[in-house]
């Protein structure tokens, strides 16, 4: 005989859709993600918090999903990997990370990406970093990515993309960095390397 | 895991209730150290109540200058805050030296200063640990202990608090606001975090049931002139090998008063008080610095692998305070 598991009725909001979902109340929001939603872009890579591959947004700022119940991560707003392109244009960190050839697996891009999208609204806002040290930041330079990226680590080593990706998007005008929505003019959308490619890093300077 | 209830509070009275007439509940912060540690089976609650949409959410400065902090302030929003980045540059430091962005856009204050050492006996199951199961032994004194306790430690326990928020609240004579099933109470952050002694598995003076609710700051007139070092073995994201947290008021190059406390020394912040006293009225140069660092270290009791921890921390004292000093003329 075995006693019932505590479990609970819980309501998530996930790329704009509401979810109603009976789970025991052991299961993270990363499980509740992609076990009983299906989406699956965010991977669970060390399920400790301490590589990002399950990093996604909640009300815009990103978070570990593993790290966290979904009981506890009612009446928040969960943005995931899915939840950025926009009718099939995909967001503009998405395009600098196809643009830049920003991965090599692929299994610590998802994260890499929500956790960039986190990243550029708290450098909008002026948060420091442990780099900036006490002075307000101008422009975003490389070894503030380094920094402020430290949270999503990559196995393949594709640093040296994924940096110059993140500063192409923070150069451009159009962030997107909002829940879904109508996709950036073309003119503002990052530009692709010149023929032949850049050579990683050469981009990976401030504006 | 072990299976557990959950709540989320309405009020910090029925919080404390509810944990209080439960002796396996906990409270649930941000859930950064606590999830982990149930993942692993550290820890084993039956039930969780979630006190994360209480109303103890903002930094207020009082009149007179005492910033408060409410317990459930993320990390980042804290270091982000402009009261905090301009009049308190060590504690904003201390924060952003800490975790991932990620995880301090989930940590809060209150769960910050709880979180547990991450010795690696503590957190595998598989091992003895007096922390984790008094009386099983510490595997660690002989073991790995490369990064654990050089001052304070006890027979039974080499352990060391993680936190580098707590190191700038211990250096700023912090207070910490806590309701319990006794009351309210306010005590000083020294007083929060103990030493093992004989009793390793407390790693605070808290009872079953007390919920931090703010931490105060008082009012130091040169604080703005404060600082956090921490050394760590990559450039970012990893817990302190060592740091100190220091503030410096240096008057026609003289130590008018000092604020100087170290991180991942020992099983709670510690504060400096012997090196503050040495260095009160004396030249503020790297001599005077590494002779009042050198009396505070007298002290340290180190094992196999972690007696470097002493040079390092004496070398970042000196480096910090130098520059502090430098700043100053």
């Amino acid at each position: 005989m075995t006693e019932a598991i505590p479990g609970t009725r819980v309501r998530l909001q996930v790329n704009g859709q509401p979810h109603e979902l009976d789970l025991d109340n052991r299961t993270t929001l990363l499980d509740a993600l992609r076990e009983h939603l299906g989406l699956t872009g965010a991977k669970k890579g060390c399920d400790h918090g301490q590589c990002g591959a399950c990093t996604v947004l909640a009300d815009g700022r990103r978070i570990n999903a593993c790290l966290v119940f979904a009981v506890a991560a009612q009446d928040v707003e969960i943005q995931t990997i899915e939840g950025m392109s926009y009718d099939g244009t995909p967001h503009p960190m998405q395009q600098a990370f196809l643009d830049r050839d920003a991965f090599q697996c692929g299994y610590c891009t998802p994260g890499q990406i929500c956790s960039a999208v986190g990243m550029l609204e708290e450098f909008d806002q002026g948060w420091p970093s442990a780099v900036t040290a006490g002075e307000q930041p101008t422009a975003l330079e490389a070894d503030e990515v380094r920094e402020r990226m430290s949270g999503n680590l990559c196995r393949c080593g594709a640093y040296m993309n994924i940096v110059p990706a993140i500063l192409d998007v923070a150069v451009s005008s159009a962030r997107g960095l909002t829940p879904p929505g109508p996709p950036a003019p073309r003119s503002a959308a990052p530009q692709k390397p010149p023929a032949g490619g850049a050579a990683p890093g050469s981009r990976a300077v401030t504006s | 895991m072990r299976a557990f209830e959950f709540v989320r509070a309405d009020t910090a009275d029925a919080a404390v209730r509810t944990v209080a007439a439960h002796p396996e509940a906990k409270f649930l912060g941000g859930g950064t150290n606590l999830v982990d540690l149930m993942k692993l089976g550290v820890e084993r609650p039956d039930l969780l109540v979630d006190v994360t949409r209480l109303p103890f959410g903002s930094v207020d400065v009082e009149p007179g200058g005492t910033v408060r902090i409410g317990t459930n302030v993320r990390n980042s929003a804290l270091a982000a805050h402009p009261a905090v980045r301009t009049g308190l540059p060590v504690l904003s430091q201390a924060l952003l030296a800490g975790a991932s962005g990620q995880l301090r856009n989930m940590a809060t204050v209150g769960g910050n200063l709880l979180q547990r050492t991450r010795c690696v006996y503590f957190q595998d199951v598989t091992k003895p640990c007096n922390k984790r199961e008094p009386g099983s032994g510490c595997p660690a004194r002989q073991g790995v202990h490369r990064n654990l306790a050089i001052l304070g430690a006890s027979e039974d326990c080499l352990a060391t608090h993680p936190s580098d928020l707590a190191v700038a609240l211990a250096a700023l004579d912090a207070r910490v606001a806590i309701t319990g099933p006794d009351g309210n109470r306010d005590i000083p952050l020294a007083q929060l975090h103990r030493l093992p002694g004989d009793h390793p598995e407390q790693d605070t003076t808290l009872r079953h049931g007390d919920l931090i609710t703010s931490i105060t700051v008082p009012p130091l007139a040169f604080a703005e002139r404060s600082a956090y070092r921490k050394v760590r073995d990559r450039a970012s994201y990893a817990f302190a090998v060592a740091s100190v947290a220091a503030a410096l008021d240096v008057d026609d190059g003289v130590v008018r008063d000092i604020r100087l406390a170290f991180g991942a020394v020992a099983h709670k912040p510690w504060r400096a008080h012997a090196a503050e006293e040495a260095l009160r009225g004396q030249p503020a140069t790297a001599a005077s610095f590494r002779a009042a660092a050198e009396t505070e270290l007298a002290a340290a009791e180190t094992l196999r692998d972690n007696g470097f921890k002493v040079p390092l921390i004496i070398n970042i004292i000196v480096r910090t305070l130098g520059d502090l000093a430098g700043e100053r003329s």
